[in-house]
């Protein structure tokens, strides 16, 4: 286990707050200057920035190496990444800001990106699921969590992967940004419930099945981070979808009701 | 018996969709929220308060982990779901007190029950308690649940003969 690999000389935490500050920057930025049409919620930019803070904290240990040593915080890390971190980047709407801050035709050019066929397929809640739990299948059951650890540049690829598919699948279930073609709140809810349950059975399976060169009690420990702190995520996205429900089916005049791309938590 | 309850549908003054759906939701929001208040229990009160539950036990076998991964996720759905349920139903001023209430007993004893035979039992997910003799806790265990359901079910037979008031 790389338990020392020199954690304050290694380049790649450095790069990553470059990155996370560049992306942070043109949030703020884009909120800037679509402000003066129309003002953008705080509660907005306070997530996005959050959420790159959580990508950061979540990738500054494990990069460092801390992954092998200790697996339990591997799995904090992994569940900041892939569940925290989409979640606050998913209620930023960065796509909508976006739309509204790019001038006409870069904005037509990404809302067609956005209907295209690949696109859409990954945005669709099965892709996004099977990528998202899917691939944390095959990281845990195949030697790639062991082969990880020894690459860096794998290790990057695999944290970049748990990132993007996490935005995916929680964007696919309770995204506030424009989707069409997005399957209905029911759907949907099934969809969750599949992945939240195949989320907990591989939380208890590497309890059963420790990944190599990890011990029973660390494996254990870590499995219950990944299981409980899994449900307070996946939890948060089942009570935005059910309260997004709940609103498009207020009784009374349906003029007021929230069309469905738009319907989400509070706004603020 | 039979005709008192004829007489009380007879009673009632419509039966058009409205009502109807009314008491389907009451039924589904109590049984789901009785679902999902007997999963919350098994898991803080016997897992994390006394540890008799074992977060896995090593010889618990694939369909249990299965299983137990899809409960787990169907009991926090049934807990939200049958909130939002509530909360619906209460906006539109039609919640039914007595059979919502007799619809929880009935999904948390049947919940309850399931849990005790399937998931213990057939699945083997894992037991009540660990180096004791199970058969007292196997007893009082299902004991309970088959009181809530006949609690429950008693309920909504009255719920249902007081013409859904």
């Amino acid at each position: 286990m790389p338990e020392h690999a020199a954690s304050s000389a290694w380049p790649g935490e450095l790069i990553l707050a470059a990155v996370l500050l560049a992306v942070g920057g043109c949030y703020v930025a884009a909120v800037i200057r679509s402000r003066r049409r129309r003002p953008w919620p705080l509660g907005r930019t306070a997530c996005w920035l959050l959420g790159l803070g959580a990508v950061y904290a979540g990738l500054a240990g494990s990069v460092a190496g801390a992954g092998g040593s200790a697996f339990a915080a591997h799995m904090a890390g992994h569940l900041l990444v892939g569940m925290v971190a989409p979640l606050l980047l998913v209620l930023a709407a960065p796509v909508t800001l976006a739309l509204r801050s790019l001038a006409v035709v870069p904005a037509r050019r990404l809302s067609a990106l956005l209907r295209s066929r690949p696109v859409r397929f990954v945005a669709h809640p099965v892709t996004a699921t099977v990528l998202n739990v899917g691939g944390l299948w095959v990281l845990y059951t195949t030697d790639l969590f062991v082969r990880m650890h020894a690459n860096p540049f794998l290790a990057a690829a695999v944290n970049a992967h748990v990132l993007v598919a996490g935005y995916l699948f929680t964007a696919s279930m309770i995204g506030r940004d424009p989707a069409p073609h997005r399957p209905g709140p029911a759907f949907r809810t099934v969809v969750l419930l599949v992945a939240f349950a195949g989320h907990g059975v591989l939380a208890k399976w590497i309890a059963a099945h420790p990944p190599a060169g990890v011990g029973a009690v660390q494996a254990e420990l870590g499995a219950a981070v990944m299981y409980y702190g899994g449900d307070a995520v996946d939890v948060a996205i089942l009570v935005i979808l059910l309260a997004g429900w709940y609103r498009a089916t207020a009784p009374g005049p349906r003029a007021s009701a929230p069309s469905a791309g738009r319907w989400s938590p509070s706004a603020a | 018996m039979p005709s008192d309850r004829g007489a009380a549908s007879a009673a009632r003054p419509t039966t058009d969709a409205a009502p109807e759906r009314a008491r389907g939701r009451n039924l589904a929001s109590g049984v789901l929220l009785g679902i999902g208040v007997a999963a919350f229990i098994d898991e803080a009160v016997f897992h994390q308060l006394l540890h008799w539950h074992h977060f896995y036990d090593r010889s618990t076998p694939d369909i249990g982990l299965v299983s137990d991964g899809i409960f787990h996720a169907f009991g926090w759905f049934a807990t939200v779901g049958g909130l939002f349920l509530l909360a619906d139903l209460s906006r539109r001023h039609s919640v039914q007190w007595m059979r919502w209430w007799g619809a929880v007993l009935l999904g948390s004893g049947g919940f309850q029950l399931f849990d005790g035979t399937v998931l213990h039992k057939a699945f083997g997910v894992h037991q009540i308690r660990y180096g004791v003799d199970l058969l007292p806790y196997d007893l009082v265990w299902n004991g309970v649940s088959v009181a809530l359901i006949v609690a429950g079910a008693l309920l909504l037979v009255r719920a249902r003969r007081r013409g859904d008031a």
